[in-house]
């Protein structure tokens, strides 16, 4: 694991490529055959019906323990992703908000979300921030989702709404700054004001030099976040490879034309 | 890493505090009899009384069987294989810390309890404790200023006899149990506390006790008398070097709290725990146990149990007053091949006493930790009311939880709640931690400690930083 980060990224390189990726869980298959390729500078969404394999896409990205690898790869800027640990994945610059972002009660959130920036400033060669200077870090951060220091003295998404875990999420994303951000539905759940705040805040995020993939079933966040790329995905594969018009015509049309279920309207 | 190579990590602890200290001590040879008794009453040239005290408890001891019940698995233990007195030899008379050898002063000062006055610990007074006597006792004369005595149960033996005669054994009785009649026969020394009426004791109190020995057991006795309207917080932290033998530690801690007054005991105890085959470490069987003899008086126990292979522990509370309060908050973790057999025991006599108890125990490894506790109300404690939470939390699949938790009442207008958990460490959590970048073992302790909160809220401000890096050290493995 290199201590800090490699020459910088320029707009068009390939941060994540991803090839005929195969995974498992618990002996059932649920990728089969997954490739995707995201540069530098673009935002990818990826849509599909429940249960398509979205989320398990992600968590493999991510270094998932539950899910096993039997084919294909994951490189991230040329790099083996596979052969990394989550916390070595998370400090190199791959994020992934979670649909379902977990409670743990007892750990304040102040707390971990300090040792979490640290520890992705200090690969990057950053100085770590003592407890005051984060907070000041933190404060300032907290601006761009709009949420309450409140939330600095709670648990770590212990008793917060379905709106507000989400918007934790991406404060987590602002402070690690990630260059491959992944956030599953991070627009479910959230109200039409949060919604706005949240893809203000992704856009806010979004750099020349950082790519996002964004996992959603509604076309309002991308009215929102305007996205190069949508992916539809079923069965644990990408089936179809569109721009925004797909999502659009998805958004009108459901899934059934795309998968063949159904016969394709004129 | 996943949670399985994290447990593998939690099986490579390092214990930072197994250095034996090179020094001369007086000891008397292996072994227990009538004559050891009085050797060791002697050598402190204690009053008859006191004498008197060892030697019913003596006699009581050998009539007693050790107890069997735990859910503890340990060779038996060879009473007479043990020395019953050890002290680093040293003038006689300590009038001031230039006295104290300074190899004892280094020791603390390695264990992180500086006693000279220049480095001591801003706002906790300190009285330590190598093998079988107490070093030095620090802040006696600011405490004093405020009438709160603090020193050795040696000295105040010889300058508040009439005290020591009124508690001592008052609220465990010499024939309380095996160990607690055994610790009475031969202690050694531990603390003295005493608050007078009205008094809130202006610091921490705070006792070290710190096993050097390879063969010398540990019978300290400690006694804190909280008279009416006082109120005092006191500590005790404990270590000892690693040895691939077992030591025996024995100690009796009494708590006296009349009207109005409030005692809160807590403890960091990290005596050796042995290897990571289970070789070694300490057997720790101590007895503690509060009065609540006053109204509204109030006695808390606050425990965070890392060290000891085995731990035969159950600190509780006799609520004799109307309106007196027992509150019980544990933290126990075991690793590797510990066992812990711990928890409390409330009893409530006086109308209106409530007591709250809150248990934490992780188990990882091949150790297993149980709780034990009881809550007895009696038939005078109408309107009487307990609250008991247990949870347990597992990590791996080797480790062991019990809860043993039992209801005794004897009065149909009392409420007992008794609420139990176990859980595994949660993958989920981990890994939610984990893809924040926080390191596997960083990411397993902080889950462990999140689990401990409601406990380490209770622990003195000065401590509870010191408990969750404590727990963070227990967790740690080799990186990589
Ligand atoms: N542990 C498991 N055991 C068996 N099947 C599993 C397990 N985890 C996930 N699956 C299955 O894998 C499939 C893909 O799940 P995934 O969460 O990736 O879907 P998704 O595309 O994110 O769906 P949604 O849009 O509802 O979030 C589902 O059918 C799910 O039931
Ligand atoms: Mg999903």
């Amino acid at each position: 694991m290199p201590a800090c980060e490699p020459s910088p990224v320029q707009t068009g390189d390939v941060l994540l490529s991803i090839e005929n990726l195969h995974a498992h869980v618990e002996g059932n298959e649920i990728l089969r055959g997954v490739s995707l390729r995201i540069r530098a500078g673009e935002i990818h969404a990826l849509m599909g019906r429940n249960g398509s394999g979205k989320s398990t896409l992600s968590k493999v990205i991510a270094g998932h323990p539950a899910y096993t690898v039997t084919a294909g790869a994951i490189h991230y800027r040329g790099q083996d992703l596979l052969a990394l640990s989550p916390e070595d994945r998370a400090r190199a610059g791959v994020f992934l908000g979670f649909q379902y972002p977990v409670e743990i009660p007892g750990v304040s959130n102040l707390e971990f979300l300090r040792v979490s920036c640290n520890a992705r400033r200090q690969h990057r060669g950053q100085e770590e921030l003592d407890t005051f200077a984060f907070e000041d870090h933190v404060r300032d951060t907290m601006a761009i989702v709009q949420m309450n220091p409140a939330f600095l003295e709670r648990s770590v998404n212990e008793g917060f709404s379905g709106g507000e875990k989400k918007r934790n999420e991406i404060l987590q994303m602002a402070l690690l700054e990630p260059l491959v951000a992944i956030l599953d539905e991070t627009d479910s759940g959230l109200d039409i004001d949060a919604l706005r705040i949240v893809a203000n805040g992704v856009k806010t995020l979004t750099l020349p030099t950082t790519a996002t993939l964004l996992i959603t079933h509604y076309q309002r966040l991308l009215d929102a976040i305007t996205p190069d790329f949508v992916h539809v995905m079923a069965e644990g594969r990408i089936l179809r490879t569109g721009d925004k018009d797909l999502a659009m015509a998805l958004e009108q049309r459901g899934y059934d034309w795309i998968d063949g279920a159904d016969t394709p309207q004129p | 890493m996943s949670s399985a190579a994290a447990v593998e990590a939690l099986n490579t602890t390092p214990y930072r505090y197994g250095f034996v200290t090179d020094i001369e001590t007086e000891k008397i040879a292996k072994g227990l009899d009538e004559s050891v008794v009085r050797l060791i009453s002697a050598k402190k040239q204690e009053p008859d009384f006191l004498l008197q005290f060892r030697l019913k408890a003596y006699a009581q001891w050998q009539l007693m069987e050790e107890p069997d019940w735990a859910a503890l698995k340990y060779p038996a233990i060879d009473y007479q294989d043990i020395v019953y007195y050890s002290a680093p030899r040293q003038k006689e008379q300590k009038a001031s810390l230039e006295d104290v050898d300074p190899a004892l002063l280094e020791t603390f000062d390695k264990l992180g309890i500086p006693l000279s006055e220049q480095k001591r610990l801003s706002n906790v007074a300190v009285d330590a404790v190598f093998d079988s006597v107490s070093i030095a006792t620090t802040y006696k004369q600011k405490l004093a200023e405020h009438g709160v005595v603090f020193c050795s149960m040696g000295e105040a033996v010889k300058d508040y006899p009439e005290l020591v005669e009124r508690y001592l054994g008052s609220v465990v009785p010499i024939g309380d149990n095996f160990f607690a009649a055994l610790n009475s026969a031969v202690f050694s020394d531990g603390s003295f506390v005493y608050v007078p009426k009205e008094v809130q004791c202006p610091m921490e109190l705070s006792t070290y006790f710190r096993i050097n020995s390879d063969d010398a057991g540990q019978f300290e006795r400690t006694l804190i008398v909280a008279e009416e309207g006082s109120s005092v917080s006191y500590l005790e932290g404990c270590t000892a070097p690693m040895f691939d033998t077992n030591q025996l530690h024995a100690a009796v801690v009494e708590l006296v709290a009349l009207d109005d007054a409030s005692i809160k005991y807590s403890t960091v105890q990290n005596w050796y725990a042995g290897d990571e085959n289970g070789k070694g470490g300490i057997y720790n069987f101590v007895t503690k146990r509060g009065l609540c003899k006053g109204r509204r008086s109030r006695i808390s126990w606050t425990q965070v149990e890392t060290g000891s292979a085995i731990t035969w522990k159950y600190p509780g509370c006799v609520l004799r007053g109307q309106d007196s309060i027992g509150e019980f908050y544990s933290v126990a973790l075991t690793n590797h091949y510990q066992q812990a057999d711990t928890g409390t025991k409330m009893v409530h006599v006086g109308p209106g006493s409530r007591s709250t108890i809150i248990s934490k125990g992780i188990s990882s490894g091949h150790s297993v930790n149980s709780y034990r506790g009881l809550v007895n109300i009696g038939p005078q404690a109408r309107g009487a009311r307990n609250f008991s939470q247990c949870d347990s939390m597992l990590i791996g699949d080797q480790a062991a939880a019990n809860t043993h938790p039992y209801i005794q009442s004897r009065q149909p207008e009392a409420t007992v709640e008794h609420e139990a958990s176990t859980c595994h460490i949660s993958e989920d959590q981990l890994f939610y931690l984990q893809s924040r970048g926080i390191e596997s073992e960083a990411a397993v302790s902080m889950l462990v400690s999140g689990f401990c909160r409601d406990v380490f809220n209770q622990l003195p401000m000065e401590f509870a930083a010191e408990a969750d890096k404590l727990l963070a050290l227990k967790l740690e493995g080799s990186v990589g």
